[in-house]
C-alpha cells in the first residue's frame, strides 16, 4: 500500500536533489532543468494530498503549475538564448553584471 | 481779437517750417522769405488786434483768450489753505501787450528784412537756422508779452533765453561766441532762479497765477512801506529775475559778451526786445511792486547805478557794437530808474522810444560793419560819411534820439523819467543827469570817429587808390590789412579775444569781429553802402525814432501825454477793486502809479518841469558839443586827457574789472566748491564705498573660510562614513547567483526553523 508518506518520501527526495542541482551546478540550463524538478516535486505532493483528502482543488493547483512551469520554461529558455548569444557560455558565474 | 493767440504762433510756424525742412531743403532766399512773411502777417495782426483794442472803451481795454487748460486743477498747500493750482494758457490784450506786440512784431519784422541781406554770405543751412532762431525768438517773446499769466509769461522768458543763446552762439565754430552764449545763458539762469521764486511765491500768496487776480489780490493788501513784509519778498525775488534777463547790476555782464552773436540779433534781442522783458515785467506787475516802496527804491537805486556805470564804460570802449551794448544796458537802467521811483508809464514809454533808436544804431553799425568788411574797431573807421550816406543819417538820427535832443523820440521819454525821477528823489536825478550828459558825449564820439575826420581804415584795390593798395601790399605789418581782406580773419580773432584784449591796441579789433568767415564777396572794395533790404529798415526806424516820441508829449509844454492815460489801465488795479485801493492809497507814497501822476503835477509845478527840459537838453548838447571838440576838431585832447588819467582811464577800459572780480569770486569760488565737493566725495564718499567694499571682502573671506571647514566637513563626514561603511557591506554582493540562491535557502531555513521551534 502506498501511503502518503511514500509520496512525501518521494516528493522530498525530488526536491533536495533539486535544490542541490540549483546550487551546485555552473550550466544554467542543468541549473534550469533542476527547478523543474523543485516544481513537479510539489507538484507531486499537491495530487498525493489531493488524492488523500478528496479535495480536487489540489488537482488544479498542480495543473496551474505545470501551466506556469510552462511559460516560465519559454522565458527562461529565451533569456538562456539571449544570454548565450552575448556571452558564448552558459555558465551561471559569468552571470554577474550586477556585481559591485 | 479772439484771434491773439495767433500772432505768436506764426513765427513759431515759420520757425517749424525753417527749423524742420529749411535748413537741409531751402535756399537763402527761401528761408528768408518764409520767416519775413510770417513776422509781416504777425505784425499785421499785431496792428489790427491793436486797433481794436484801441476802440474799446479806455477803462476796459483787456481781452482774454484762453487757448487751453495747460495744467488741470491740482490741489496744493497755500498760505491760506489748499488751493487750485489751475494754469490755463490764455493770452491777455492790453495797452501794456498790445505796445508790446506792436514793438516786438513791428521791429522785429524790419529786423527779419535786414537780416536776409545781412546774411547773405552765410553757407546755405546756416542762413535758414538763423532765421529758424529768429523766429522762434518771436514766437517765445509774443508769448511772454501776451501771456495772461506767470507761468505761461515764464514759458516765453525761458524761451527768449533760449533763442537768446543760439543766436548768440550762432558762429558756435567761434570760441569766443560759444563762450559768450553760455555766459549769457548762465546768468540768466541765476535771475530766472529769482523769478522762479517769486512765481512760488505769488502762488502761495495769492493761490493763483493770472496776473489780473494777483493784481486785485494785491491791491487790497496794505502798503509794506513800514515793514519788508511778503510782498516786498515777491517783488525783490521778481526785479531778481529782471535784472537778470535786463542786464542790470549784478547780472549785466553777460549783455556786452552778447556782442558776439549777429548784429541783427544784438538789434532785436539784445537791445530792442528781449532785454525788456524785465522791464515789461516790472510794469506788469506794477501794484505788487507799489506796494512795496522799499523795493522800490531797490529798483530805483540798481537801476541808476547802472546807468551811470554802464554809461561811463561806453565813454572809452573802441568796439562799435560795445559802445552800444554798454549804452544798451545804460539805457535799461534808467527804464528801471522810471519803474523804481513809479513811473511805470514813462518805463514803458522809454522802452518803446529805446526799441526804435537802439535797433536803428545796433543796425546801422551793422550797416557800417558791413561796409567795412568785418571791422567794428572805431579806430580804423573815420570818415565813412562820404560812402555811407544813409546810415549816416539815419544813425545820426538814431544818436540824436539817444542823446534826449528836442524833438526827437528819446528827449520825450527820457525827460519824463527824469522829470519824475526829480519829484522822487534829487540824488537818483543827479546820477540820472550826469548819465545822460554821457550819454550824449559816448554816442556822438561813436558818430564822429565813424564818420567824421579822416578815413583811418584800410586801403581797398580801386584803380584811383592803386597807390595805397600797392602800399598795403607790401606793408605786411599794416595792422588792418589782414581784417580787409577776409580770407585772413579766422586766425586773428581765435588768438587775440579775451578780457584783456581792450588793454591792448590792436587786440580789440577782429576780436568781436561779426563776420566770422570772412565778408564772402571775393576782394574788399572799399566801404559802400549796404543794399536796400539794409537801408530801408534803417529808415523805417529811423522814422520810428522821430516820431514815437509824440505819443507822449508831456502836459507842461502842451501835449496830451497819450500814452501815459492809454497804458495806466495796466499799472492799477482793475476798478472793481480800486476802491479798495483808493482808502490805501492816503498812506501810499509818492512811488504808486496813478496818484504819483497826480502829486507830481501838484507839488512841482508845470514851469519846473519845463526848466528840468531845457536843462537835460542843455546837458545833452554840452556832451555833444564836448564829444564833437575831442573827436572831430581838435583829437588830441581826447588823447591827452587819456594819458593824463590813465588810471582811471584803464579801469573804464576794463570795464571795472567786474569780469575779472567775477571770475575771481563766484566763477572760481563755484570751481572750488566743485572740487571740494569732488574731493569729500572721493575721500569721504569713495572712502565709505571703497570701506564697506574692504569690510565685506574680509568677512566674506571669514565666510567662506567656516564653510569650508565647518560646513563641509560635516557634509564629507558623511559622505566619508557611508563610504568607508558601504566597503564592507558591498562584498556581500557576489554577482554569483547561486550564492544568493543560497542565501536565500539559509533564510528560508531559518525562518522555517523559527517558525517550528518558537511555535
Amino acid at each position: 500500500m502506498i501511503t502518503p508518506t511514500h509520496y512525501m518520501l518521494l516528493s522530498a527526495a525530488l526536491f533536495i536533489i533539486g535544490v542541490i542541482g540549483v546550487m551546485t551546478r555552473r550550466n544554467i540550463i542543468i541549473i534550469f532543468m533542476s527547478i523543474e524538478l523543485i516544481l513537479n516535486a510539489v507538484n507531486i505532493n499537491l495530487v498525493a494530498f489531493s488524492m488523500q483528502l478528496h479535495n480536487a482543488v489540489g488537482q488544479v493547483f498542480a495543473i496551474f503549475v505545470i501551466a506556469v512551469a510552462a511559460a516560465e520554461a519559454a522565458v527562461g529558455l529565451g533569456i538562456i538564448l539571449a544570454f548565450y548569444r552575448n556571452k558564448e557560455s552558459v555558465n551561471i558565474d559569468e552571470m554577474n553584471l550586477m556585481r559591485w | 481779437m479772439r484771434y491773439i493767440w495767433i500772432i505768436p504762433l506764426l513765427p513759431g510756424l515759420g520757425a517749424a517750417i525753417n527749423g524742420l525742412l529749411g535748413i537741409r531743403y531751402f535756399s537763402r532766399r527761401t528761408a528768408g522769405l518764409i520767416a519775413c512773411t510770417m513776422m509781416v502777417a504777425a505784425l499785421g495782426l499785431s496792428a489790427w488786434a491793436f486797433w481794436q483794442l484801441l476802440g474799446m472803451p479806455a477803462d476796459a481795454r483787456a481781452f482774454d483768450v484762453v487757448v487751453a487748460q495747460w495744467i488741470p486743477q491740482i490741489p496744493l498747500a497755500t498760505r491760506t489753505g489748499i488751493g487750485m493750482f489751475s494754469v490755463p494758457w490764455g493770452y491777455r490784450l492790453d495797452p501794456l501787450s498790445g505796445m508790446m506786440i506792436l514793438v516786438v512784431s513791428g521791429i522785429g519784422t524790419l529786423i527779419h528784412v535786414y537780416s536776409t541781406a545781412y546774411m547773405a554770405d552765410e553757407p546755405r543751412g546756416g542762413v535758414a537756422r538763423f532765421f529758424c532762431y529768429l523766429n522762434l525768438f518771436c514766437f517765445f517773446m509774443l508769448t511772454l508779452v501776451l501771456g495772461n499769466n506767470f507761468l505761461v509769461m515764464f514759458v516765453g522768458w525761458e524761451g527768449v533765453g533760449l533763442c537768446s543763446y543760439l543766436l548768440i552762439g550762432y558762429w558756435y565754430e567761434k570760441k569766443s561766441a560759444s563762450d559768450a552764449g553760455k555766459k549769457a545763458f548762465i546768468t540768466n539762469r541765476i535771475g530766472d532762479w529769482g523769478f522762479v521764486l517769486g512765481i512760488f511765491l505769488i502762488f502761495s500768496t495769492f493761490g493763483t497765477l493770472d496776473f489780473r487776480a494777483v493784481q486785485n489780490a494785491a491791491a487790497t493788501m496794505p502798503v509794506e512801506s513800514m515793514q519788508f513784509g511778503v510782498l516786498s519778498v515777491i517783488c525783490l525775488l521778481l526785479f531778481v529775475g529782471a535784472t537778470g534777463k535786463s542786464a542790470q547790476i549784478p547780472l549785466y555782464v553777460w549783455l556786452p559778451d552778447a556782442m558776439e552773436g549777429p548784429t541783427p540779433v544784438s538789434a532785436l534781442i539784445h537791445a530792442a526786445t528781449m532785454v525788456t522783458a524785465g522791464v515789461y515785467m516790472l510794469g506788469r506787475n506794477a501794484v505788487l511792486f507799489s506796494h512795496a516802496p522799499h523795493v522800490m527804491m531797490i529798483v530805483a537805486i540798481v537801476g541808476v547805478v547802472t546807468a551811470l556805470m554802464a554809461a561811463s564804460i561806453g565813454l572809452v570802449q573802441y568796439d562799435i557794437k560795445r559802445v552800444l551794448a554798454y549804452s544798451t544796458v545804460s539805457q535799461l537802467g534808467y527804464m528801471f530808474t522810471a519803474m523804481g521811483v513809479g513811473a511805470f508809464s514813462a518805463g514803458a514809454f522809454h522802452l518803446m522810444t529805446h526799441a526804435f533808436f537802439k535797433a536803428l544804431l545796433f543796425l546801422g553799425s551793422g550797416s557800417v560793419i558791413h561796409a567795412m568788411g568785418g571791422e567794428q574797431d572805431m579806430r580804423k573807421m573815420g570818415g565813412l560819411k562820404k560812402y555811407l550816406p544813409v546810415t549816416f543819417a539815419t544813425m545820426m538820427i538814431g544818436t540824436l534820439a539817444i542823446a534826449g535832443i528836442v524833438p526827437l523820440s528819446g528827449f520825450f521819454s527820457k525827460d519824463e523819467i527824469l522829470f519824475r525821477s526829480f519829484v522822487a528823489n534829487k540824488a537818483i536825478w543827479v546820477v540820472a543827469v550826469v548819465t545822460a550828459f554821457m550819454t550824449a558825449f559816448y554816442m556822438y564820439r561813436l558818430m564822429s570817429m565813424t564818420f567824421f575826420g579822416g578815413y583811418r581804415g584800410p586801403a581797398w584795390e580801386t584803380a584811383s587808390h592803386a597807390a595805397i593798395a600797392a602800399a598795403a601790399a607790401h606793408d605786411v605789418a599794416h595792422p588792418a590789412d589782414a581784417h580787409a581782406h577776409g580770407q585772413a580773419h579766422k586766425d586773428d580773432h581765435e588768438v587775440s579775444h579775451g578780457p584783456a584784449d581792450s588793454a591792448g591796441g590792436h587786440a580789440v579789433h577782429g576780436a568781436h569781429d561779426d563776420h566770422g568767415g570772412g565778408h564772402g564777396h571775393g576782394p574788399w572794395h572799399g566801404p559802400h553802402e549796404s543794399p536796400t533790404p539794409m537801408t530801408f529798415p534803417l529808415m523805417a526806424l529811423a522814422v520810428g525814432a522821430i516820431v514815437a516820441g509824440f505819443v507822449g508829449i508831456p502836459a507842461a509844454i502842451g501835449g496830451g501825454n497819450a500814452i501815459e492815460k492809454f497804458l495806466e489801465p495796466s499799472f492799477t488795479a482793475s476798478a472793481t477793486v480800486a476802491e479798495g485801493a483808493e482808502r490805501a492809497s492816503v498812506e501810499r507814497p509818492a512811488a504808486a502809479a496813478a496818484e504819483a501822476e497826480g502829486e507830481g503835477g501838484e507839488h512841482v509845478s508845470a514851469n519846473v518841469e519845463r526848466g528840468l527840459m531845457v536843462f537835460s537838453l542843455a546837458v545833452a548838447i554840452c556832451g555833444i558839443l564836448l564829444a564833437r571838440k575831442f573827436y572831430v576838431t581838435s583829437p588830441d585832447i581826447s588823447e591827452r586827457l587819456a594819458a593824463r588819467w590813465a588810471g582811471p582811464h584803464r579801469v573804464l577800459s576794463n570795464k571795472y574789472y567786474v569780469d575779472e572780480l567775477y571770475d575771481k569770486t563766484v566763477i572760481s569760488g563755484t570751481f572750488g566748491a566743485g572740487k571740494g565737493l569732488w574731493a569729500v566725495d572721493r575721500n569721504v564718499v569713495d572712502g565709505v564705498v571703497n570701506g564697506s567694499g574692504w569690510f565685506t571682502l574680509i568677512a566674506a573671506w571669514f565666510s567662506g573660510l567656516a564653510d569650508r571647514s565647518i560646513v563641509d566637513g560635516l557634509v564629507n563626514l558623511v559622505g566619508r562614513t557611508v563610504e568607508e561603511g558601504s566597503f564592507s557591506f558591498r562584498k556581500l554582493q557576489t554577482g554569483l547567483v547561486q550564492n544568493y540562491a543560497l542565501l536565500m535557502l539559509f533564510g528560508v531555513f531559518a525562518f522555517v526553523s523559527i517558525y517550528l521551534f518558537i511555535r
